[in-house]
């Protein structure tokens, strides 16, 4: 199946249509939100929140016996929130530390939803197959409701985001700042968080428990690569988030046995490779070549130091040297010394090479000038 | 009680222990994540060994899968070094992908051989007794519970070996370093610990609830003690306690074993959290109170030292002149008297010289802040708890 007809198959086919719809949607919503967690170095708290969702998944089932997909998620969303205001009262009330909070949260939360998943699958009660797709998620049995009440809820979060964005700006950045301003940081911190839940909680279907919160962070990390404004990074990683989703679906229904999350997930991570290595000022490639470039400065440097040294025991500056006398000076190569022709600071004559004046000059204040600069 | 739940319980015990002995480290060194990390990402290592060998149980997976844990600590770290990002986040990349790439490797070629992602996460070790091993046609028992008997005196025996350098390096890492114990090599040593303990763990338990059986036990052996070896201790028992009780829970419930394992896990957890006697929740409010209490006891006392005038020292009036409500002034009223801190005449309150001088050392303290007057008025503090 080529692109076009992918594309036409977008438009034309409806299970293909709202999964699609659904993971975009998905995507830009966590990554909107994962941007708030990652600058609040909350990244780890997706994990622990998507984990925690699994036992109220499984308690709603066993109260209302339906799988309806909002029921359910009502349920998630409950026991994700019982899960982070505990992980709060772990880490303020006792001296355990965050990372032990989240992991334990995590790991009790999500062995207490197994028993229940297991106990529930023992029932004779022919309804319960299936809840273990909020495990790894199915994107596949998202319906259009689903999609509208994604869309939904992140109209919510976009307006409650535009409505408190000067709130949560400052909170982020200089939390004793808003407290002193009179901000209420208690109610605006508890605001920020349960959006942060809500978002989990609405992966849960399509990408599963396990696998969220890369939704979550791999859009915001990307981003955050790509600029220092709190606006565009939020922008952006709603943005890499909706592609990331609509890739990650296509890519896997155009394969036979590709489960939807996994994929969406490892499109995420490309993009946040992709941005590690390339943004322009945070890059790891930029960051490395402005480094050797730095390094081929101060050899450059090194080297003009050197020949001024041998040139100035000379009455004459320009007096040839051979090359030779270079090579027991570790700064030396071919590269340095063409580039001082270039600049003018050194003539070459067969194997040997001599100052010009210029040369001469600009090394003697090669030192003053660093001084100077300094200064 | 038949030999198979016998052997169900031994090999559940076996686990906890393994676990909790490089947990303990793990939550002392902030890197309980960690584990949660290598948890998921040991996956595609596993998937990757049992396409080799075809044998969930042969020690090369185990290896190969804990290389993967070990080459997950070593990404987290990199992508931290790059200053990219921070390091949680680092963490929260890099599980998720090998995750992901494990599951796609299941789901695209594993789909006719016995590997089950649930498996993996979950474990069966209702199923563990049925694995045997047999050596020369004689059974001896379990493969799991010779796996994991393997792990836990490799483990047992590092730890006897290194007790002193884990201790030192986790509590000072500056001094184990100055000393010449490498951090470094301490630290991949823990990581591989862990990783290998996770991956023979996985098997019975699940890669998920390993993370449980790693961090809890620990985290409530940490809220009872501040002792390296009591903490050890008792986060054996916590173990293999929720490993032996919650295997008979789920056999009540008929549900999953490593379920009900981690189930006891949490209650036990919560029960410490809520009623430790110094750190647990209610301790700690209970002493929050107190304190509140006391610091509203001196802005009184303070507050009567600075006003001579009877009409500021009318009772009805300190009421509304520091804005307290009228159960609390009330409380604050009957502690000073009760510690003889002041008298009332006719509604007038006085400060007893006990009170008096006691106010000026508050006061000494406040403006010089040094730390050596302190100690005199925390037993003085300590009058008011009586």
């Amino acid at each position: 199946m080529d692109i076009r007809e992918y594309f036409s198959l977008v438009f034309s086919d409806y299970t293909l249509r709202t999964i699609t719809l659904g993971t975009a949607i998905l995507g830009a919503v966590t990554g909107m939100l994962g941007s708030f967690a990652v600058l609040r170095k909350q990244s780890l708290l997706g994990d622990a929140i998507s984990h925690a969702a699994l036992p109220g998944i499984a308690i709603s089932f066993l109260i209302t016996g339906t799988k309806d997909s909002n029921t359910l998620l009502l349920g998630a969303l409950v026991s994700g929130l019982i899960g982070t205001f505990w992980i709060r009262g772990i880490i303020t009330k006792t001296h355990l530390k965050s990372d032990t909070a989240l992991g334990l949260i995590l790991s009790l939360f999500f062995g207490f939803g197994m028993l229940l998943l297991t106990f529930i699958q023992k029932q004779p009660n022919a309804n319960q197959a299936g809840l273990d797709k909020y495990l790894f998620g199915q994107a596949a049995t998202l319906v259009e409701s689903d999609v509208w009440m994604m869309a939904g809820v992140t109209g919510i979060c976009l307006f409650v985001l535009l409505l408190f964005w000067k709130e949560f700006k400052i909170l982020l950045f200089d939390k004793d700042y808003a407290k002193t301003l009179g901000f209420n940081t208690k109610t605006i911190d508890i605001l920020i968080t349960s959006f942060i839940v809500l978002a989990i909680v609405l992966g849960l279907q399509t990408v599963g428990v396990v696998l969220m919160s890369a939704m979550l962070l791999a859009p915001a990390a990307a981003a955050r690569q790509w600029t220092n404004s709190l606006a565009t990074m939020v922008f952006l990683a709603a943005l890499f988030g909706a592609f990331s989703g609509v890739f990650g679906t296509a890519i896997s229904a155009s394969q036979n046995n590709l489960s939807t999350g996994p994929v969406i997930v490892l499109v995420a991570a490309v993009f946040v490779f992709v941005s590690f290595i390339f943004s322009p000022s945070r890059g790891l490639l930029f960051k490395q070549i402005r480094f050797i470039k730095n390094r081929r400065d101060l050899q450059l440097h090194k080297t003009l130091a050197f020949m001024y040294n041998i040139a100035e025991t000379h009455d004459d500056i320009s007096h040839p040297h051979e090359i030779k006398i270079l090579n027991n000076f570790q700064g030396f190569t071919k590269g340095t010394l063409k580039k001082l022709v270039e600049k003018n600071y050194v003539t070459l004559e067969g194997s040997t090479w001599s100052l010009t004046n210029e040369g001469f000059k600009s090394a003697s204040n090669l030192y003053n000038q660093l001084t100077k600069n300094d200064e | 009680m038949s030999s198979a739940q016998i052997e169900i319980q031994l090999i559940a015990s076996l686990v906890a222990i393994a676990c909790a002995i490089p947990g303990t480290f793990l939550v002392l060194r902030k890197m309980a994540m960690i584990s949660d990390a290598i948890s998921h990402s040991i996956l595609p290592g596993i998937v990757v060994g049992f396409f080799i060998t075809q044998d969930l149980n042969s020690p090369l997976l185990i290896l190969l899968a804990a290389l993967t844990g070990v080459i997950t600590v070593v990404l987290v770290e990199y992508i931290q070094k790059t200053g990219l990002v921070k390091e949680d986040t680092a963490i929260g990349l890099v599980f998720p992908v090998l995750f992901s790439i494990g599951v796609l490797m299941i789901a695209k070629k594993a789909n006719d051989v016995h590997l089950d992602i649930d498996a993996v996460l979950v474990g069966e070790l209702a199923l563990a007794p049925f694995d045997r091993l047999i050596i020369s046609g004689v059974d001896v028992g379990p493969k799991s519970l010779w796996i994991i008997g393997g792990i836990l005196l490799f483990t047992i025996g590092l730890l006897v070996a290194f007790f002193k350098e884990l201790k030192l390096s986790t509590f000072d890492k500056g001094l184990a370093a100055s000393l010449g114990f490498s951090p470094a090599i301490i630290h991949y040593g823990l990581m591989s610990v862990s990783s290998i303990t996770t991956v023979g763990a996985f098997d019975a338990v699940g890669a998920i609830l390993v993370v449980a059986l790693m961090i809890a036990p620990a985290a409530t052996a940490y809220l009872l003690t501040t002792d390296l070896k009591k903490m050890l201790g008792l986060s054996i028992v916590f173990g293999v306690f929720s490993a032996i009780s919650g295997y008979w829970f789920a056999h009540w419930l008929d549900a999953s074993i490593a379920g009900s394992i981690t189930t006891m896990l949490g209650v036990l957890f919560l029960l410490v959290y809520l009623f430790a006697p110094n750190k647990g929740v209610i301790a700690v409010l209970y002493r929050e109170k107190q304190q509140r209490t006391e610091v509203s006891l001196l802005t009184f006392l303070l507050h009567l030292k600075n006003h001579d005038e009877e009409r500021e020292r009318h009772v009805n009036h300190l009421n509304e002149h520091i804005n307290w409500q009228k159960v609390r002034s009330k409380t604050v009223l009957e502690l000073a008297l009760k510690n003889n801190m002041i008298v009332i005449n006719n509604n007038i309150v006085s400060l007893t010289s006990k009170g008096d001088e006691f106010t000026t050392q508050a006061i000494d303290y406040i403006i010089t802040n040094e730390d050596a007057q302190i100690e005199d008025m925390k037993d003085d503090f300590f009058l008011f708890r009586g």
